[in-house]
C-alpha cells in the first residue's frame, strides 16, 4: 500500500485511484475542448459535464465536489480554499449530500480545477447521473462516543464496488446510500435508497441492519426495513441483490416514477423482497463475500489519529466552562462526546445569525485547516447540515480553539437549535428552483437572533427547499418549508413533525402556502404554540406529538381567517 | 404582456447573456433587442444560430416589460439572472456599476 503525506483518519488513495482520477480529467478535458470547438453538440455533452459535477445554473455553471464520507484534509480544505479564490467569487457552498458546490464556474477552467482537485485526491465523480452517489455518513464517524462501529470503512467498501461498476452505471435513476454506524443515526439513513445502521450481534460480530426505499422529493417515504440483519459478509451480495432487482424492474419510462422508493411502493415492500431474497439467495456465496482481509487493510487506511492517553475528567475544561458562560454555552451545544477520554468533537457553524446556511469563504476554509492542522489532526468533516466538525479535539485545547473560531465568525453556539437551518440554494442560484431558500432562512434566523430564547426553545430542526426536488431536506424537519410559485410569486408551504432521525418521519402540511414576508412570523407562531404547551423536557416534536397539529393549524391560520 | 427578449448562457463561461439588436450577445438586459409577439419565432429562430456557433446554451425566450425604452424581465427568475444573486448584491451582473453606465 502506498501511503501519502495525508493525516490520519482519512482515506489514503493508492496509485489505481490516482491514475483512475488523473486519467478522467484528462477524458474531460478533451470532452471541454471538443465541445467548444463544436465536435460535440450540447445534447452530446451534457451527460459528460454532469458526470464530472458540472452543472449549467442561474448564473454560470455550478461544480459539485465530492467529499467522500465528508471527510476533508487540511490540505484539501486549502485547495478548496484556493479554487474557491481562483476560479470562484471566493466562497464555496456546503450542502446536505456532504458536497461543497461552487456557484461561479467556468466551463474553459473545469479541466484545470479538476486537475487541481486531482492532485489532492479530489474529484466530482459521482456527484450526478444515473449512478450510484457519494455514500453519506455519521459527520462524527470514527470519533463519537456512540459509536458501534466506523460507518467509513463499510462506506470505502461500497465506494469501491459501485465506481465504475458495468452494470449499475445506468441505472433507472440516480441511486443515494447512507450508512451510519450508531444507533443515533445521524446520516438520515432512513430517507435514502438504501440506508444501512451498522451494528454488532451478541456475538460481537458486524452486520448490517437495511432499509430500502427512502427518499424526499416529489414523492417523500420513509425507508422500509429490508432485513434487521446481514452478516458483514454478505453485506456486498446483498446490496448487489437489490441494485439488480431495482435495475430490472425499476422504471424508465416515467422519470418522477424510476426512484426505487417508487418500486418499493408500487410493487409493496414483500413482493419487492421475495425478488430480492431470491436474487440474494443465488448470488451469494464465494464470489460476493466480503473478505475479512479487505476489510481489515481498509480499517488500516482509516486508521485512528494518534490520540494521546489522556484522563476523561479535564480540571482545565471544567474550570474554563465554570468561568466563561459563554464558552459553556458553546460547549453545550456545539460539542458531543468523543469516544477517547480527554477529547471531543466541535461543530463548527456555518450558520452565523442573518448569514447563508452552509456558505463558507475561502479565508474561512483556510482558518478551519488551520484550525484543523493544531487542533484536530489536520481532519476536518461536512455535516448533512451544512456545518464543518473537528472530531478529535483535546478537551483542554476547546476554549483556545473556541477563541479562535469566534474570531472567523465560526463560532455561533446554534447546533441544533431554531437557527442552525438547512438550506438549499433556492432560486438565488438554482435553475430549477421556484422560490428563494436563502432570504427565508436569514429571516428566521434574524427573528429569533437572540440566543438565550434559541437556547429556550431547545431542540428544533427547520429545513427549507426551492422546489420539490427536496435538496434542502424539507420533508425531515420539524418545520419544514417549501417554496412553491404561484402565479410569479413565491409563496411558502409549510409542514410540521418531519424528523430525520431514527424515527424518521415525513411531515404534515399545516395550510395553504404563505407568502414570503409572512413566513418568519409563522415560524415564530407555530414555536409559540409549542411553548404554550410544551411539557418538561418536551421538544418541539414531542409536543407535536401529544397535542397533535390542530392547534398549530388554529393559531397559523386565525389571523388569516 | 407580449413584449419579449431572448436569452441565454454563454457556453464559455456559462454567464447570463441577451440577444442584442444587431445578433450580438450583450451582457446587460438593458440592452436586449425586443420583440413583439409577432416577431419573436423568426428572431428566435435567427438567435439559435449561436448555439450551432459555440457561442451559447439554452436559448429561449422570456417576457419582459419596458422601462424608460429598456427592457426588464418580468419573471422573478429572470430579474435574478440579469442582476444576480438576492442575499449576494456585491455579486453577479449587479455588482458591476457599468453594467448599467450606458
Ligand atoms: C443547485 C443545483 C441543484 C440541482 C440542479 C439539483 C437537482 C436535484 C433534483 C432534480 C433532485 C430530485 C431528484 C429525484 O427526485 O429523482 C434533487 C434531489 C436532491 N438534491 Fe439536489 N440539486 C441541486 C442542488 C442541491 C444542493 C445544494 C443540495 C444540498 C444542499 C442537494 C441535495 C439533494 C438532496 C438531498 C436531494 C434529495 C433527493 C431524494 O431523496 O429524493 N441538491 N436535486
Ligand atoms: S430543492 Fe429545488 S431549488 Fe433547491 S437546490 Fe434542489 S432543485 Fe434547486
Amino acid at each position: 500500500m502506498t501511503s501519502s503525506t495525508g493525516p490520519v483518519g482519512l482515506y489514503q488513495y493508492d496509485a489505481v485511484d490516482r491514475e483512475f482520477v488523473h486519467e478522467r480529467v484528462e477524458q474531460f478535458r478533451g470532452q471541454v475542448e471538443r465541445r467548444l470547438a463544436g465536435d460535440l453538440t450540447e445534447d452530446e455533452f451534457k451527460p459528460l459535464r454532469l458526470m464530472n459535477g458540472l452543472y449549467l445554473q442561474l448564473h454560470a455553471y455550478m461544480l459539485r465536489i465530492a467529499v467522500p464520507y465528508g471527510v476533508l484534509s487540511s490540505t484539501q480544505m486549502r485547495r478548496l480554499a484556493h479554487i474557491g479564490r481562483v476560479h470562484d467569487k471566493g466562497y464555496g457552498h456546503f450542502t446536505t449530500r456532504q458536497n461543497l458546490q461552487f456557484n461561479w464556474i467556468k466551463l474553459a477552467e473545469t479541466p484545470d480545477i479538476l486537475g487541481e482537485l486531482a492532485d489532492v485526491n479530489m474529484h466530482a465523480i459521482q456527484t450526478s447521473g444515473n449512478c450510484i452517489r457519494n455514500v453519506t455518513t455519521d459527520q462524527f464517524c470514527g470519533a463519537a462516543a456512540d459509536e458501534v462501529i466506523d460507518p467509513r470503512v463499510y462506506a470505502e467498501i461500497l465506494r469501491q464496488w459501485s465506481t465504475n461498476h458495468p452494470e449499475f452505471s445506468f441505472l433507472p435513476r440516480k441511486f443515494k446510500i447512507a450508512i451510519s454506524g450508531s444507533p443515533a443515526d445521524r446520516a438520515a439513513v432512513k430517507v435514502h435508497d438504501i440506508g444501512l445502521l451498522a451494528k454488532r450481534n451478541a456475538e460481537d460480530e458486524v452486520g448490517f441492519e437495511v432499509w430500502v426505499g427512502g427518499g424526499l422529493g416529489r414523492s417523500p417515504f420513509v425507508a422500509k426495513k429490508a432485513r434487521d440483519w446481514v452478516p458483514e459478509a454478505d453485506g456486498l451480495a446483498y446490496l448487489e441483490a437489490i441494485l439488480r432487482v431495482y435495475n430490472q424492474f425499476g422504471r424508465r419510462d416515467n422519470m418522477y416514477k424510476a426512484r426505487i422508493k417508487i418500486l418499493v411502493h408500487e410493487l409493496g415492500i414483500e413482493k419487492f423482497l421475495t425478488h430480492v431474497d431470491a436474487e440474494f439467495a443465488r448470488i451469494r456465496g464465494p464470489k460476493f463475500a466480503l473478505d475479512p482481509e479487505l476489510v481489515a487493510a481498509i480499517q488500516a487506511r482509516f486508521a485512528p489519529p494518534p490520540l494521546a492517553d489522556l484522563p476523561g475528567h479535564c480540571p482545565e475544561f471544567e474550570a474554563a466552562k465554570a468561568s466563561d458562560p459563554a464558552f459553556a454555552r458553546w460547549v453545550a451545544t456545539n460539542t458531543v462526546a468523543h469516544k477517547a477520554p480527554g477529547y471531543i468533537c466541535a461543530t463548527l457553524s456555518l450558520k452565523p445569525i442573518g448569514g447563508i446556511p452552509g456558505d463558507a469563504t475561502s479565508e474561512q476554509m483556510e482558518a478551519v485547516a488551520d484550525l484543523a492542522d493544531r487542533y484536530s489532526f489536520g481532519e476536518i468533516r461536512v455535516a448533512h447540515e451544512q456545518n464543518l466538525v473537528l472530531a478529535h479535539v483535546r478537551k483542554d485545547a476547546l476554549h483556545a480553539l473556541w477563541t479562535e473560531l469566534k474570531a472567523h465568525d465560526l463560532a455561533t453556539p446554534n447546533i441544533g437549535l431554531v437557527s442552525d437551518i438547512i438550506a438549499c440554494p433556492g432560486l438565488d442560484y438554482c435553475a430549477l428552483a421556484n422560490a428563494r431558500a436563502i432570504p427565508i432562512a436569514q429571516g428566521i434566523s434574524e427573528r429569533f437572533a437572540d440566543l438565550d430564547r434559541q437556547l429556550a426553545i431547545g431542540d428544533l430542526s427547520i429545513n427549507i427547499s426551492g422546489c420539490i426536488n427536496a435538496c434542502g431536506h424539507h420533508h425531515v424537519a420539524n418545520i419544514g418549508i417549501l417554496g412553491v410559485d404561484k402565479k410569479g410569486v413565491e409563496f411558502y408551504q409549510i409542514t410540521v413533525g418531519g424528523n430525520a432521525g431514527i424515527d424518521a418521519a415525513i411531515g404534515d402540511i399545516v395550510g395553504p402556502a404563505l407568502p414570503a414576508e409572512e413566513v418568519p412570523a409563522a415560524i415564530e407562531a407555530l414555536v409559540n404554540v409549542y411553548l404554550h404547551y410544551r411539557k418538561d423536557g418536551e421538544r418541539f416534536i414531542d409536543t407535536l406529538g401529544r397535542i397533535g397539529i390542530q392547534p398549530f393549524k388554529e393559531t397559523l391560520y386565525a389571523a388569516a381567517a | 404582456m407580449s413584449t419579449k427578449a431572448i436569452t441565454a448562457n454563454r457556453l464559455r463561461d456559462g454567464s447570463v447573456v441577451w440577444y442584442g439588436k444587431d445578433g450580438l450577445w450583450v451582457d446587460t438586459v438593458d440592452r436586449a433587442a425586443v420583440y413583439e409577439a409577432g416577431a419573436i419565432d423568426g428572431a428566435l429562430a435567427l438567435a439559435k444560430q449561436g448555439l450551432l456557433d459555440q457561442i451559447v446554451v439554452d436559448v429561449y425566450a422570456i417576457d419582459v416589460k419596458l422601462s424608460e425604452g429598456r427592457p426588464v424581465p418580468l419573471r422573478y427568475r429572470e430579474w435574478l439572472r440579469a442582476n444576480g444573486p438576492s442575499v449576494r448584491t456585491d455579486l453577479g451582473k449587479q455588482a458591476s456599476a457599468l453594467a448599467y453606465a450606458f
